[in-house]
């Protein structure tokens, strides 16, 4: 083999080309034999023809020969990427070593924001986007009026309703319902040993055919068993495991209920999870089937769910409710109560009922949250283009020996992966860290919260997220770098000239986005706090300090009204008055539906002597209580309590709120006016301040108390108004009761203050998330601050020598640092200003009574953000003024 | 030409090429012509098979090719073999080996062997 001639080596200069090299191979093939055979002494053209015909065909080979060349081709490129990646980690394996406060530094941000990221997609997935769990859960509705104020009496329907409304609908596969006014620990399980508390939800018997839920034993319900008294339970898989130590042999098994034997048929999976999602944060042990016929005259108790037939809209859905709605009765006995539910009855997807409300909060966190990831991407940017110039020297080197500018970018986006990999895997585990401890938070009424799980889709969000921030905030320094002349680095001998200035302008914009960000968060934080502590701040009608309840157990059965009356007066009474000599309580009363939970209302009372217009009279919401309660719960009131002398002989009495007297004897007193139910007229005695019924936020509406002597209350939760620690007296409530009554359950005292904590847990759990996300953000703005200035004061060191050998002061020098630092705050304040001013509108429906333009706010973070600015360019300032001029000059 | 045409064995023309650029790289044309001397001319290697054959060799990295000038400087594409190429080359020599003496021992035999030792 000669060697080759030098414009040979041009031959394939534009790449590989498998065609021609196989077309050249073969022609000299042909050429060297038809030399051979020409030598042989045969016809130069005889020859070549006898060549080809020796060889066979050609074109055939030549094709076979493209291919393999093609194929060859590829695998070569891709072993030799392959070899260029390898490298390129090991190198950044070691480049990384040698910086380890680098790698810790940016890792720990990264993880932080990705572990954010993840969980909070986690939260939004399983309460946003991923569907109900029952199969075809989009087929399920939930149907109730438009939101009004008169409560859950208005958001249910009666039973004779739901008959009707389940026969005359032609869009569903099958309606359902449960029993809405179900009070915790409404049960208590008895005949094994001390008696247990258990609530139970009663249930139309076709409600899990509806959602789709089968029992893992047993049967469930059949639609004949919500007709008449059927003594059938089925367990919850919890309770089945928690107070049945997961008995095999259960279904068939009779448990007592209350007294009562009952007989369990089955036990339900444990994916199904009544509490979260019908009422978030409800614990739920067993269901009992809903005996309609007994419900009958009862009013409106049943919440209506129902599965429509495959491919109809929710649109038609309520296109038939309004055709059937005219004919609907309130109750089938008095025609005069037809077509009461005149646009009352509305379905809306399970779904939107459950998380609807919550869309703009979560969307809000996600914002919230990926604005952090946003700030981290800058800080890391940041941070890589720091070191990026001061390793300026060794890609201009490397550059001049060889290597391409897309290798060197390649080499800096390596980096930025590999962070961005050690980051999300590590952001991984502390978002599966977090989602465990925000799945076992039972204190906090946000549906669907036990679902919660790191599952496929947040894995794959991991990946998503972290190669995002790899590549935007790896390339960016990468591309920066590489635009570099090669030259001026190389001849610039000194730290701190050419490139470093550029980097520092860039640096700085960063800087700012990131401050800017910072401030947005901040200011939603900001205003998201204003309003919970706006929420605390609201005067809830009654005191919640130190006061707490229990569910007391009583039995008034009696052969006729009158002695059931009498009785359930007598042990009210006896509870109360024992209660009350224990030593420290104030105050204790009876209730049958506290504040904040459910609640009902009768129908519609009229102010004697005045005419309304139909409509204009408001449906009170209604709680049955005992003497003492209004002061137990702290209410305010105007007029006298109830006494036990309101008995069911004497005058009627009846207590009211301000927003009723208001609505009925506006600008009088209302105390001694007369209300008038049908035949009834009912006494006021009083009036008390409104009180929150539903939620803190909400407003309240027409409320009506009537003594537990003159009237049938639902349940007894006794209150108790004491300065001893729930804790400490709970023992000795329990014990007074359960020496008045043995059944009594051992139901848990629980403080009032609780009950309103559940109520504004969501709103507590969205605002400290959004204040953590913006104190992290706080905090990574910071460090880019710190970053840039430190950088700009080592690059300064000369110059700030020469300045202060001039006579200029460590002061002076102190403060143009703290100068440059307040510039770089300033700006990206007021980027983040202007950006919160115009974004914030979007808030505006997360807070309350705080305008979206709220000044103290702003002020606040303002402030805030100055501080920690000027707190992060102190130590480069100090640095700055501690320089040596000698040293400094003398280290050049 | 008056010559035995000796139909290769699946496998024995990798065998050959390989075995032909021991002493050195060669293009295609010379592949053939060596072996077909090497064979006195007994072995006549079919062109249109070799081709691909080489190309399947580079592939699996037994063989590696560049581009050089030939005796009378035409371009022509040299093939040498890898280090990896030559033990491949040992090993299938010495199977071939061992199956030759194997056929060769049975085509041999001149009388039947004991019945017990068929049993």
């Amino acid at each position: 083999m000669n060697s080759i001639p030098m414009w040979r080596r041009y031959a394939r200069f534009f790449g590989a080309d498998p065609v021609a090299d196989v077309k050249d191979e073969l022609r000299f093939h042909l050429d060297a034999k038809t030399d051979d055979l020409i030598s042989q002494g045969w016809d130069p053209k005889e020859a070549r023809r006898e060549a080809e015909r020796q060889f066979g065909d050609v074109k055939a080979v030549q094709k076979i020969g493209t291919q393999m060349g093609r194929h060859m081709e590829q695998r070569k490129r891709l072993s030799e990427y392959g070899r260029d990646v390898r490298q390129d980690l090991h190198y950044t394996f070691r480049t990384l070593f040698r910086d380890p406060a680098f790698a810790v530094v940016s890792i720990l941000i990264l993880t932080l924001a990705i572990g954010a990221n993840i969980a909070v997609f986690s939260v939004v997935n399983t309460l946003l986007l991923r569907p109900l769990p029952f199969p075809n859960s989009q087929e399920l509705v939930w149907i109730a009026p438009p939101p009004n104020s008169c409560g859950l009496s208005c958001a249910t329907y009666s039973a004779d309703a739901y008959e009707e409304f389940r026969d005359q609908s032609r869009v569903y596969e099958g309606v359902t319902g449960y029993e809405a006014f179900t009070t915790p620990d409404n049960l208590r399980l008895t005949g094994r040993g001390e008696p247990q508390p258990a609530t139970s939800i009663e249930v139309v018997g076709n409600f899990f055919q509806v959602l789709g839920v089968r029992p893992i034993m047993g049967r469930l319900f059949t639609p004949e068993e919500s007709r008449g008294p059927h003594p059938v339970a089925l367990l919850t898989d919890a309770y089945w495991r928690r107070q049945f130590h997961s008995d095999r042999e259960i279904v068939g098994k009779a448990v007592e209920l209350s007294g009562v034997p009952v007989t369990v048929v089955g036990v339900l999976p444990p994916s199904f999870d009544f509490g979260a999602v019908f009422s978030p944060g409800a614990k739920t042990d067993l269901f009992v089937p809903l005996d309609l016929d007994q419900e009958r005259n009862y009013g409106n108790i049943v919440t209506l769910i129902a599965r429509l037939k495959p491919g109809v809209t929710v649109a038609q859905a309520l296109d038939d409710a309004n055709r059937v709605a005219p004919d609907i009765y309130f109750n089938t006995k008095y025609p005069e109560t037809l077509g009461r539910y005149k646009g009352n009855l509305i379905p809306v997807t399970l779904k939107d009922y459950v998380t609807g409300k919550l869309r703009r909060s979560l969307i809000a966190l996600w914002a919230a949250v990926g604005a952090i990831l946003l700030i981290a991407g800058v800080n890391l940017s940041n941070l890589l283009l720091a070191r990026a110039a001061a390793r300026a020297k060794e890609f201009a080197v490397r550059g001049a020996l060889g290597a391409s500018r897309g290798r060197i970018v390649r080499q800096l986006l390596m980096e930025s992966l590999l962070l961005s990999a050690i980051g999300g895997l590590l952001g991984l585990g502390l978002a599966f860290t977090v989602i465990r401890w925000l799945a076992h938070q039972g204190s906090v009424a946000l549906p669907l919260l036990s679902s919660l799980r790191i599952d496929s889709q947040a894995v794959g969000w991991t990946i998503l997220v972290a190669v995002f921030t790899a590549m935007v905030f790896g390339l960016l320094p990468g591309l920066r770098i590489a635009s570099g002349n090669l030259n001026d680095v190389l001849k610039d001998s000194g730290a701190g000239a050419g490139l470093g200035r550029k980097h520092e302008r860039l640096r700085s914009v960063l800087v700012i986005s990131e401050v800017a960000l910072a401030c947005m968060l901040l200011v939603s934080a900001g205003l998201l706090m204003r309003s919970f502590l706006k929420v605390l701040d609201v005067d809830l009608g009654f005191q919640p300090d130190r006061a707490a309840s229990i569910n007391v157990e009583y039995d008034d059965s009696a052969p006729n009204r009158d002695a059931s009356v009498a009785k359930r007066t007598a042990i009210f009474r006896q509870v109360i008055e024992r209660v009350s000599s224990l030593p420290g309580v104030e105050a204790a009363g009876i209730a049958d539906y506290l504040p904040l939970g459910p609640n009902r209302e009768w129908d519609t009372p009229v102010p004697q002597g005045k005419t309304f217009a139909p409509g204009e009279l408001p449906d009170p919401l209604v709680y049955v209580i005992t003497p003492g309660f209004i002061r137990a719960m702290g209410i305010h009131l105007h007029g006298r309590d109830f006494t036990w002398a309101d008995g069911p002989n004497s005058e009627k009495v009846v207590l009211i709120n301000a927003s009723a007297a208001r609505a009925y004897w506006p600008g009088e007193d209302a105390v001694g006016k007369i209300l008038t139910r049908d035949k009834e007229e009912d006494h006021v005695v009083g009036v008390v301040d409104d009180v929150r019924e539903e939620s803190v936020e909400a407003t309240t509406a027409a409320q009506i108390y009537y003594p537990a002597m003159q009237q049938g209350p639902n349940s007894a939760q006794l209150v108790v108004r004491s300065q001893v620690p729930p804790v400490t007296l709970g023992a000795s409530i329990l014990r007074v009761l359960r020496e008045l009554n043995p059944n009594q359950p051992a139901s848990e005292f629980r403080p009032i203050r609780a009950i309103v904590d559940r109520s504004v847990s969501p709103r507590r759990f969205f605002m400290f998330l959004v204040a953590a996300f913006a104190g992290l953000g706080l905090l990574l703005a910071a460090l880019g601050i710190y970053g840039v200035i430190s950088y700009s004061v080592t690059q300064k060191t000369q110059e700030i020598g020469v300045r202060m050998a001039l006579g200029a002061s460590a002061g002076r020098v102190q403060r143009d640092v703290t100068v440059s630092t307040l510039r770089l705050a300033a700006a990206g304040i007021a980027a983040g200003t202007v950006a919160s001013l115009a974004s914030v509108r979007l808030l505006a429906s997360l807070l309350f009574s705080t305008s979206p333009w709220d000044g103290a706010t702003y002020l606040a973070v303002l402030v805030l953000l100055l501080m920690v600015a000027l707190l992060a360019g102190y130590l480069p300032a100090r640095r700055a003024s501690n320089i040596q001029p000698m040293v400094a000059l003398r280290n050049q | 030409m008056d010559t035995t045409r000796l139909e290769f064995l699946r496998g024995t023309l990798d065998v050959l090429v390989l075995k032909a650029l021991v002493w050195g790289p060669l293009h295609g044309y010379a592949v053939t012509s060596l072996i077909r001397q090497h064979s006195d001319d007994a072995l006549l290697v079919e062109e249109g098979t070799l081709y691909p054959a080489l190309w399947r060799l580079e592939g699996k990295g037994l063989l590696e090719s560049e581009w050089g000038l030939s005796e009378n400087n035409r371009k022509a594409k040299f093939y040498r073999l890898t280090p990896e190429g030559r033990r491949q080359l040992r090993n299938e020599v010495k199977a071939w080996e061992a199956y030759a003496a194997a056929v060769a021992k049975v085509l041999g035999a001149t009388q039947p062997p004991r019945a017990e030792e068929i049993a």
